[in-house]
């Protein structure tokens, strides 16, 4: 009750882990545990689907759709016609962190 | 190019003005590759955005140590909402450490980067494709010295947390967001209603952008939504008394008077406490999603029947002094 973030996309494969413990390392919530021979899901209830685990294991151990969770991000796709699940929590003025028209420059300025 | 662990009145000025939201996007930092002190080919090398608080962060929690920075091109965000985005990422990472010649500058093949910057980083990848090994620090930049003595971060620096001074810092950028709709909102109801009913508007965005990151922990509930309504019903209830006790002059009155502060309030907190969520280190899309949902529609319909309740006392009010 008053708990909608007990469901997430976190689906994790044991069988395919090949124990590099990055997992255990990027997880900022201690979602992932180190193991003896795999890595341990401690606590699901617990991921903010941020990726980092799934981006950062090697053997695609770990699945989960990562997104923003940021109301207001997905409140303004949605008055805008806009997909919520695809919106970023920048891209607007005003938003926790917007984007800019600034382009990426790289070399030369060693 | 280098730079000093030292923060200046100037670098200190720039984190206030960043805090207030104030040229919210021009806070930035140069990407390349800093010298801070003086560094060796086997210094090691830390990752940062180009956000001056991030790189403020970094260079300051550096007292003494000779490294460099690489400041990857993350458009002024911070690294953790520019992880998100994918703007502090492998792609960037690789490219930052090939257009700066970071494999000619230093001996060992290793990259600090900040765990809160893995969401957008691919280790095994950015070893694939630049040879350099992705190392990744803790959580926050004050324990980098002591994780730097044996290059292990304690279970203790790998989890996020969420202090007081932490939420209480964004509130200034969320009063400043919520700023222009309360004061038109409290001018309104101060001619339509008096200035008790402008008060209580100022009080409803100060609970929500203030009062509420200050509490977030001891607020009961898990959701954010029902952590505002439950503020907002606290901070109606002054309101709610004054106008139970005020407006005594008409059959019922009174119950009416107190009852639209308490629909009107809460909704209004809980929408400010609902866009908070982009800010905490703990909400998960698929639960922001499931509290729009949920509670926006509450939100919507309490706040709804509070004005329309108001406007009928109005006319009420009206039709009885005529």
């Amino acid at each position: 009750m008053f708990d909608s973030y007990r469901e997430n996309t976190l689906l994790y494969y044991p069988e395919r882990c090949i124990n590099c413990r990055r997992c255990s390392q990027v997880c900022p919530h201690g979602v992932f545990a180190e193991g003896p021979e795999t890595a341990v899901l401690t606590d699901s209830t617990r991921c903010m689907e941020c990726g980092a685990c799934a981006l950062n294991c090697p053997a695609q151990a770990i699945d989960v759709q990562s997104g923003v969770g940021c109301a207001w991000a997905m409140i303004s796709a949605a008055l805008r016609g806009k997909d919520m699940d695809n919106c970023t929590c920048g891209g607007e003025a005003g938003s926790c962190c917007a984007d800019t028209t600034e382009t990426s420059s790289c070399c030369g300025e060693k | 190019m280098t730079t000093v662990s030292k923060l200046t009145f100037v670098d200190r000025f720039d984190h206030f003005l960043a805090r207030w939201g104030v040229n919210r996007m021009g806070h930035l930092v140069k990407p390349g590759l800093y010298r801070l002190g003086n560094p060796t080919a086997d210094s090691p090398v830390f990752a940062s955005a180009n956000y001056t608080l991030s790189f403020d962060a970094l260079r300051s929690a550096l007292i003494g140590i000779d490294a460099y920075i690489l400041v990857l091109d993350t458009k002024g965000i911070n690294v953790w909402c520019a992880a998100g985005e994918g703007t502090f990422g492998t792609d960037e990472l690789v490219n930052r450490i090939s257009c700066t010649g970071l494999a000619s500058v230093v001996r060992h093949r290793t990259v600090i980067v900040p765990q809160l910057g893995a969401p957008g980083i691919s280790a095994h990848q950015v070893l694939r494709r630049s040879v350099f090994r992705v190392e990744y620090g803790p959580v926050r930049a004050r324990d980098l010295p002591e994780y730097l003595k044996t290059r292990m971060a304690t279970p203790e620096m790998r989890r996020v947390q969420f202090p007081f001074v932490d939420r209480v810092v964004l509130a200034p950028v969320e009063l400043v967001h919520a700023a222009v709709p309360a004061i038109v909102a409290a001018i309104l109801l101060y001619f339509l209603a008096g200035p008790v009913a402008s008060l209580a508007a100022v009080t409803a965005v100060l609970a929500g952008t203030v009062l509420f990151p200050a509490l977030l922990p001891f607020l009961p509930t898990r959701d954010f939504s029902t952590k505002g309504l439950i503020l907002g019903v606290l901070v109606a209830l002054p309101f709610t008394v004054y106008g139970a006790t005020q407006f005594t002059m008409v059959p019922f009155a009174h119950v009416v008077a107190g009852i639209i502060p308490l629909l009107i309030i809460p909704p209004v907190v809980a929408y400010l406490a609902l866009n908070f969520t982009g800010c905490t280190p703990y909400t998960s899309r698929t639960g922001v999603k499931q509290e729009i949902f949920r509670y926006v529609r509450v939100m919507v319909a309490m706040a709804g029947c509070g004005i329309l309740l108001a406007i009928l006392s109005a006319i009420l009010w009206f039709l009885e002094v005529a």
